[in-house]
């Protein structure tokens, strides 16, 4: 088996960039997000089609990123 | 990879594939994501977990030397096998396990450059299973800790300014407004960086596609903020991972002599009573 139609593309999710990297493995479809900055992965999902992989990570990500706090520096 | 300064320490994801069924090589993948390897992996890749298998899972340390050798047995490596490692997020706890294996004194031991993405994107077979071990008696060399800072030290570089300190967290962690990545728990009681410290973030050092910059590009992105191999330099992130990353380009791309991971980072500093911080944007670089 392999990784195959490999695609990343980027978005803002609660003021945050993130980079989406999908693919499909056989049948199934997987997504990985990570903030742009520093580059850590929030999380990891499977789907039916890239839509799916990537909406479910969307939701995820969102998620988390909307609990971080700003301080004033 | 000739213009390195150690281009023996890095392999091609071809080289990788060309070497699968090489019996004097071993390949082992690290993931921030520990699940990942259960996805697909290289074929005849080991998996290592860098929670459970390359740390103290009792008390905040690396591995123990005994612990090493058990993960090193159990994995079929000998002192003369040469280790591939690889991993998520372009190697970060890739970088971190080849760190452990250089303190340990394991001899040759490399990253494939690019890690897991890389092969991915390049649609090269993967496998689900892990490999058949013939288990191995392994023995390690005594802890090389001139690859490793502790706080004393870190201390001391800060109040003397006597290393060139490297941040290599995002800017945002580095100036306090975030207390760790963009969605991820907050693990420290300030915000802020070492004092003295330059901010270099690790991404800064790869391409796109997780491979390493060349060594121009590197040189001048180092050099640019006044880390140029002329005094000792110290490597920090949040819990070393990162910086494991960064020491393996200063050390081993670039060639400095002198530089140490210092693990315990911002999860160390960060908590620490007492311990000075500084807060705010990066400013001008100082040769």
């Amino acid at each position: 088996m392999k990784a195959e139609e490999f695609q990343e593309r980027r978005l803002e999710l609660a003021g945050w960039p993130v980079n989406l990297a999908s693919y499909r493995i056989g049948t199934e479809w997987h997504c990985k997000a990570d903030n742009v900055s520093p580059g850590a992965g929030l999380c990891r999902t499977t789907g039916a089609s890239r839509e799916e992989a990537e909406q479910k990570a969307i939701q995820r990500a969102q998620e988390l990123l909307s609990r971080t706090k700003r301080n004033a520096v | 990879m000739p213009d390195y300064a150690h281009p023996e320490v890095l392999v091609s994801t071809e080289w990788v594939e060309a070497h699968a069924n090489d019996p004097t090589v071993r390949i082992a993948e690290v993931d921030v994501d520990t699940k990942a390897y259960d996805e697909g992996h290289v074929p005849g890749a080991v998996g290592w977990a860098w929670n459970t298998q390359l740390c103290d899972t009792l008390r905040r340390d690396i591995l123990s030397k005994e612990k090493f050798e058990e993960l090193m047995a159990s994995s079929g490596i000998k002192p003369d096998t040469t280790l591939i490692i690889y991993g998520d997020n372009n190697n970060w706890f890739a970088a971190w396990a080849l760190w452990q294996a250089k303190i340990y004194g394991h001899k040759d031991v490399r990253l494939m450059n690019g890690g897991r993405k890389k092969w991915l994107a390049e649609g090269r077979e993967l496998s689900a299973g892990a490999p058949l071990i013939q288990p191995t008696n392994y023995q390690a060399k005594v802890a090389d800790l001139s690859l490793r800072a502790f706080l004393p030290q870190v201390q001391e570089a800060s109040a003397r300014r006597a290393a060139a300190m490297v941040d290599v967290r995002s800017p945002q962690e580095f100036s306090g407004e975030i207390l760790a990545p963009p969605g991820l728990p907050e693990t420290c009681q300030r915000g802020g960086h070492i004092p003295g410290a330059r901010s270099i973030p690790w991404g800064k050092a790869c391409n796109d596609d997780g491979t390493f910059k060349s060594a121009d590009e590197l040189r001048a992105l180092y050099s640019g903020e006044g880390v140029d191999g002329s005094k000792p330099v110290i490597a920090y992130c949040r819990i070393g991972e990162r910086s494991s990353h960064t020491w393996f380009v200063l050390k081993y791309l670039l060639g400095f002599d002198k530089v140490t991971n210092y693990d315990g980072s911002w999860t160390e500093w960060g908590n620490l009573v007492g311990a000075p911080v500084e807060k705010g944007a990066v400013a001008a670089a100082k040769g």
